[in-house]
């Protein structure tokens, strides 16, 4: 059983509380980096860890430390980005719920090394409990004088308080948070300037996902070199997995980086294979926006090596054969689910949560839905893949954030490994409105590399 | 700082973003723009229709940039490359922008008053195709008055946020807005308000397409067949400048606008005084004749003056020299 | 019962509520109380049920901002409620993980019991619902939630569906 660096104590009773965190060993970190090391060397520390972006975009966090702008006299920012809410992606929420005070240690310890005096975790306004969560282990870590004026008596002044969303995706985006946390709508900026410059009320910002965050307290507690053995090549650390869909045991899981996918798939340590004993036709392996696969890609890359959980064998095969970590929202389809529908919804979601800003975005997302909605409804034509594909290009790279991309992603992979599905909606309308596809040839086995090249 | 733009070189100071710089240059390397104002702060970056292809970063990191950016919103660097029309990637780009601007505007030309003067037109008819791929219902709003001298027709908006920033930054409260989201989003009051402020008429002026229009000149007259003539007047409001263009319908003025640089900017703002109650020669000192650049309706006034001469269309070193008149004439 | 208002009705902030608002104002720096648009217009329909023209406009005199700048937040995010709702709105998330284990089922379930249309109010004014994106609980999908707490409930079947519509129809008469 692999070691567990956030979730270790989960399942102690009590562990919600100050209290007991603390008896297992909690706020350590805030002890270590207070009272014994510069903020500087905490942001080597994060560095020499490897640990890169947990909440999507997987940039090394220790390097986004290092960019924030440091004038004289101006006021930094830290904000916690808790607006979890990638299709998927459950694990911030889990997180919160459970072991709060890993979060506030986390941005306690981040907020010194960036030289910040007032934090800020902006959560989705639909995580009300969690917020009250936050908000009363704020209150107990305050108490206990690990926040407020001189911490631990260090000199160091630091306030934390909980923002909440409104309801909006796009949220997730940073500065589109930024904009939101400011009392405004969700409209992302048009970069540059990058929040490390001129991000929360025109000051230098870094914006952090919730996990991220929360591993700064074991990269502290054991060195940033002791994380980064963990892992595989660049992808160091362990990441929280949510796993959701037709699986025997969804949840979320702490693996190593690195674990081959069919063990976090099948075996009971992880998921516990497929529910009901059905046969997998396809995952989504990083949330709703990255390229979906058929069970065969996902399980073997493209040269037929076993595919690991890491950023980069994720990746392997580009968007032709691979997919991406993303937040880490893993969705399994069994072989009753519909691609084509499944397309849909995602569609349909990516265009309820436009901002409407930039032009391709809000005008090509509901394009996408409508023709999508047709097909699944036994209305398409055999020109609309084609034109999917065309639409989701216009889309994708030419908007104002990556807003775009994820909903172009989603629809053009799907055409792309599984056109054959979205030919039989609309060469067998009615029988599509009744029956499934079914699993088809996505769980066969790749053709060997000989054969595929013969 | 040096930028070439399109391969055209030009020295341009710290700060200037690509389009600025390339309309320093001039002529057809010029992105076109539908959100941007140089006048007011903050507006661009969302429409898409400028991006450009940065092909060099700067003398100093010269890497290319991995996406197209928006011109005007993105500041040159020194020894920095730029390719707009010669890129291949940036003309299919604004292909799929125009489309996309395209999709659920309602196209209805013949009876909107912008028509001539439409940046969406115009956009529509150098990049656009001539057919439609969107086989669903088009976005309709109603239309409503927005004071009793500004109509908006949110059915043809193009949610550029210029009559947003104009609100915010020439007039002394804003009480229209963009209201919903996504493909919803709509400028509104949300409750049926007045917008009623001295200079809240340039909005009009600062709308791209026909969705904010000048219910004074309501149906009066298409505008290629009215006279524009440059005039001024002592205005008693000190914020206004008192210049404008007035456009003559015979004797009559039928319209009092800002004057607009060759970019459709207004050169300075006006005030509703001078815009909508101002209307007679006598309240005016005339100036003379606005210049009216050749490519417009406004001069062209009777198609025929863009054919070619029929002696270029014997030769063919002169038909290939004069090809753009030649395909505009067969798309007439 | 909730008491509907008239979007014309005005309506007065109580001394409690507008302590809350300072509360939360105190948490930004000095004029950056804008920030507090979001949190406010939260207490203001945990308060009310919905946020109402009046409520808003209140809102923007307290901020020192226009009621446009309120109007364009709260019709931006989707947590507002700009009409007035049941006391009870079940909001059944309806995306991808939630789907595939069965949220359509759910929400046609909830539409036969309560026996309106998804956005309407039940007669009795104590139920709506409607479908919404992705909760961020896809691994106990399907999942509803009701404000203002927005208490979750996860793992749905019909049978949970209509104990829970059952339990809220006996804490209202009670």
């Amino acid at each position: 059983m692999a070691r567990k660096l956030l979730l270790e104590h989960i399942n102690v009773p009590g562990i919600n509380t100050f209290d007991v965190y603390r008896s297992k060993g909690g706020y350590a970190a805030v002890e270590k980096a207070l009272k014994t090391l510069t903020p500087d060397e905490v942001v080597e520390e994060v560095k020499k860890s490897g640990l890169r972006g947990r909440g999507g975009a997987g940039f090394p966090t220790g390097m986004k430390w290092s960019f924030l702008a440091k004038p004289e006299g101006v006021a930094r920012y830290l904000v916690c980005n808790a607006d979890e809410s990638e299709p998927g992606t459950f694990k911030d929420r889990y997180l919160m719920t459970h072991i709060p005070h890993l979060l506030i240690e986390g941005m306690i310890v981040a907020s010194f090394a960036l030289g910040a005096k007032t934090s800020y975790i902006y959560v989705r306004g639909e995580m009300m409990p969690q917020i009250r969560i936050l908000e009363k282990a704020i209150a107990e870590a305050k108490a206990k004088g690990f926040l407020g004026k001189n911490i631990l008596g260090t000199g160091y002044d630091l306030e934390l308080y909980v923002q909440p969303g409104g309801g909006a995706y796009i949220c997730g985006e940073e500065t589109a948070l930024l904009e939101s946390l400011e009392g405004k709508r969700g409209n992302p900026r048009i970069k540059p300037p990058f929040p490390a410059i001129a991000g929360l009320y025109g000051c230098p910002t870094v914006v952090n996902n919730v996990e991220s965050i929360a591993a700064v307290v074991p990269i502290i507690n054991e060195g940033g070199d002791e994380y980064a053995k963990l892992g595989i090549g660049r992808s160091t650390g362990t990441k929280l997995i949510s796993a959701g869909g037709n699986l025997r045991k969804p949840g979320v899981y702490e693996i190593d980086l690195g674990l081959p996918v069919e063990e976090f798939l099948y075996s009971d340590e992880y998921c516990g294979g497929i529910a009901n004993g059905k046969r997998l036709k396809a995952v989504v392996a990083g949330g709703s926006s990255v390229p979906i696969l058929p069970a065969n890609l996902f399980l073997k890359t493209i040269n037929n090596e076993a595919r690991l959980m890491s950023y980069e064998s994720l990746a392997d095969g580009g968007f032709v054969s691979g997919t991406m970590m993303g937040s880490g929202g893993f969705i399994a389809y069994d072989e009753d689910q519909c691609i084509v529908r499944n397309t849909w919804n995602f569609a349909r979601f990516y265009h309820h949560e436009s901002c409407g800003q930039c032009s391709p975005c809000r005008e090509g997302t509901g394009w996408m839905e409508k023709v999508l909605h047709r097909l699944e409804y036994g209305h398409g034509k055999m020109s609309d893949m084609d034109l999917l594909v065309d639409v989701s290009k216009k889309i994708e790279g030419n908007t104002i954030c990556p807003l775009g991309d994820a909903a172009a992603w989603p629809v053009a992979s799907a055409i792309r490994h599984f056109r054959d599905e979205f030919e039989w909606h609309v060469t067998h309308p009615h029988e599509a409105t009744t029956r499934n596809f079914g699993i088809a040839h996505y769980a066969d086995p790749l053709p060997k590399l000989e054969e595929a090249a013969g | 700082m040096k930028v070439t733009i399109d391969g055209f070189p030009i020295e341009v100071e710290a700060g200037t973003s690509i389009l600025n710089a390339a309309r320093l240059i001039g002529g057809d390397i010029v992105p076109p723009a539908m959100c941007y104002y140089s006048k007011l702060e903050g507006s661009g970056g969302k429409c898409r229709t400028c991006l450009v292809q940065v092909t060099k970063g700067s003398e100093k990191d010269p890497r290319p940039m991995p996406k197209l950016v928006a011109s005007c919103r993105t500041t040159v660097m020194d020894g920095m490359e730029v390719k707009n029309i010669t890129s291949p990637e940036v003309i299919e780009a604004r292909k799929g922008v125009v489309e996309m601007l395209l999709i659920n505007h309602p196209l209805d030309c013949p009876v909107c008053d912008q028509a001539g003067e439409c940046h969406l037109q115009d956009l529509g008819y150098e990049h656009g195709a001539a057919k439609t791929r969107y086989e669903f219902d088009r976005r309709t709003f109603e239309k409503i008055d927005i004071g009793d001298k500004i109509q908006l027709h949110m059915t043809r908006c193009i949610l550029c946020y210029r009559c947003v920033f104009t609100a915010d930054q020439i007039t002394d409260h804003r009480i229209h807005g963009i209201l919903n989201r996504g493909d919803h989003s709509e400028i509104s009051t949300y409750i049926q308000k007045a917008v009623d402020n001295d200079f809240s008429g340039n909005v009009i002026d600062v709308c791209p397409v026909g969705a904010l229009t000048d219910k004074t000149f309501r149906f009066k007259n298409r505008v290629w067949f009215t006279k524009p003539v440059e005039a001024h007047r002592e205005c008693e409001n000190p914020k206004c400048c008192g210049k404008v263009t007035l456009w003559y319908k015979g004797e009559d003025v039928i319209r009092v606008t800002a004057r607009k640089d060759e970019y459709g900017e207004a050169e300075e703002f006006i005030c509703n005084t001078c815009r909508f109650d101002k209307k007679k020669t006598s309240d005016w000192v005339i100036e003379g004749p606005r210049k009216v650049s050749h490519k417009s309706v406004i001069s062209s006034n009777h198609y025929d003056t863009l054919k070619p001469l029929p002696v270029v269309k014997t030769n063919p070193v002169l038909m290939e020299a004069n090809k753009e008149q030649f395909e505009r004439e067969t798309r007439l | 019962m909730l008491s509907v208002q008239d979007t014309n009705t005005p309506v007065t902030f109580s001394p409690e509520l507008i302590s809350k608002f300072a509360d939360v104002v105190s948490r930004y720096p000095e004029g950056k109380q804008k920030s507090a648009l979001l949190p406010i217009l939260h207490l203001v329909q945990a308060e009310f049920g919905w946020t109402s023209v009046p409520a808003m406009d209140k809102v923007a005199e307290y901020l020192a901002i226009q009621p446009i700048e309120v109007y364009e937040v709260a019709s931006f995010y989707t947590m507002y409620f700009l009409k007035p709702q049941g006391k009870y709105m079940l909001e059944v998330c309806r995306t991808g993980p939630c789907e595939i284990v069965g949220a359509t089922p759910i929400m046609e379930h909830i539409e036969k019991t309560l026996g309106v249309k998804e956005g309407d109010v039940t007669p009795d004014g104590l139920f709506s619902w409607r479908g919404v994106e992705c909760l961020a609980a896809c691994g106990f999908g399907p999942v509803l939630q009701i404000g203002p707490e927005y208490t979750f409930y996860e793992n749905l079947t019909t049978e949970s569906v209509d104990k829970l519509i059952g339990d809220l129809k006996g804490k209202a008469n009670n």
